[in-house]
């Protein structure tokens, strides 16, 4: 976070604002049209999902930078419990402290 | 749905605290973005120092379905004066639009559904709020995340976010996609590797629903195209 002045935080948040807040305006304000090409629609759905994937699988297989799927690396079991936990009960919160309980554990224990 | 965002509203305010956000800004996204998913993943790449015009891509990239539920409500809303239109968007979340797209669907009736809509919009957004201070004072007082592994608690977050989608079996396709290729291209500068990763992802989730339909509905002449 020390990467960037305040300024820059600012804009930070601004371009998020203008960027969130114009794809919401897009139709309800602007828009005349109400027919969405059908393969967007589908597409769309799946970004959230895709983005988070993307985000923590280099963070969980490659947290030095090099794959890295030894015992050595904590975040494997950690990760593999949160998702069990979350499949299982349901419940975001219940998973990551399962995932931590795994992962602090097996820290502890096993590195 | 006001229960169900509690957590992430706490965990969001927790882990963007841990990751080194000044309060202002914290709420700020709260207060002004209000987007759960988009949010999560800026403090990600806040987190690592990512440059503004790559937060700001794919802060367009994941909340571009946002457009699909401004054009989904968009006959409910035509009689309505401009300014209820403005403010209307402004709230136009995943969870706003599943509450009130079925009611209006239902109960068609303009003026009530107008209130409606806003009383669920108020609703969610007040309790994102109160729930993003609480995760800030956690975060506050619990120091140790940041030495303890914030890292694992971001990985854990999200992938619990997944988890809880993969019942829709394409999702399961997009994330592995999505995730494989991430970690092939993690090499690559300005989180090109992100964006990559998402088209992939995507791209594999429409192509696991189509096949799933064919297979499903192999003699249908008018299954979707």
């Amino acid at each position: 976070m020390n990467a960037y002045t305040t300024g820059e935080s600012v804009l930070i948040l601004l371009g998020m604002v203008l960027v969130t807040y114009g794809i919401r305006l897009s139709f309800l304000v602007f828009g005349h049209r109400t027919a969405f090409p059908h393969w967007l629609e589908r597409a769309l759905r799946y970004v959230p999902a895709a983005v988070l994937t993307a985000l923590i699988a280099p963070m969980a297989l490659a947290p030095q930078g090099a794959i890295d799927v030894s015992l050595h690396n904590a975040y494997l079991p950690g990760t593999v419990a949160a998702i069990a936990v979350a499949l299982w009960t349901r419940q975001t919160l219940a998973a990551i402290l399962g995932g931590f309980v795994v992962y602090g554990l097996w820290r502890w224990l096993v590195v | 749905m006001l229960v169900g965002a509690a957590p992430f509203g706490v965990i969001f305010g927790t882990l963007a605290i841990g990751s080194g956000l000044p309060v202002w800004l914290t709420l700020g996204l709260s207060l002004l973005v209000f987007a759960g998913s988009s949010q999560f993943v800026a403090v990600s790449l806040i987190g690592s120092g990512t440059a503004l015009p790559v937060i700001w891509l794919t802060t367009f990239v994941v909340n571009l379905r946002h457009a699909l539920y401004s054009a989904t409500l968009l006959p409910y809303a035509r009689e309505l004066p401009a300014r209820w239109r403005w403010a209307l968007s402004f709230w136009l979340t995943d969870e706003t639009f599943a509450v009130v797209e079925n009611q209006l669907r239902l109960h068609s009736n303009a003026r009530d559904g107008a209130w409606y809509w806003l009383g669920s919009s108020l609703a969610m957004y007040c309790n994102w709020q109160l729930w993003t201070v609480v995760g800030v004072l956690l975060g506050q007082s619990v120091p140790v995340l940041a030495t303890l592994g914030l890292d694992f608690a971001m990985v854990a977050t999200f992938a619990a976010i997944v988890a809880l989608q993969l019942r829709q079996r394409p999702v399961l396709f997009a994330a592995l996609v999505a995730g494989g290729v991430a970690l092939l291209a993690r090499g690559l500068p300005y989180k090109l590797g992100l964006m990559l990763a998402a088209l992939a992802g995507v791209a594999a989730g429409v192509l696991a629903e189509r096949l799933a339909e064919r297979v499903n509905r192999p003699t249908d002449p008018q299954a979707s195209p």
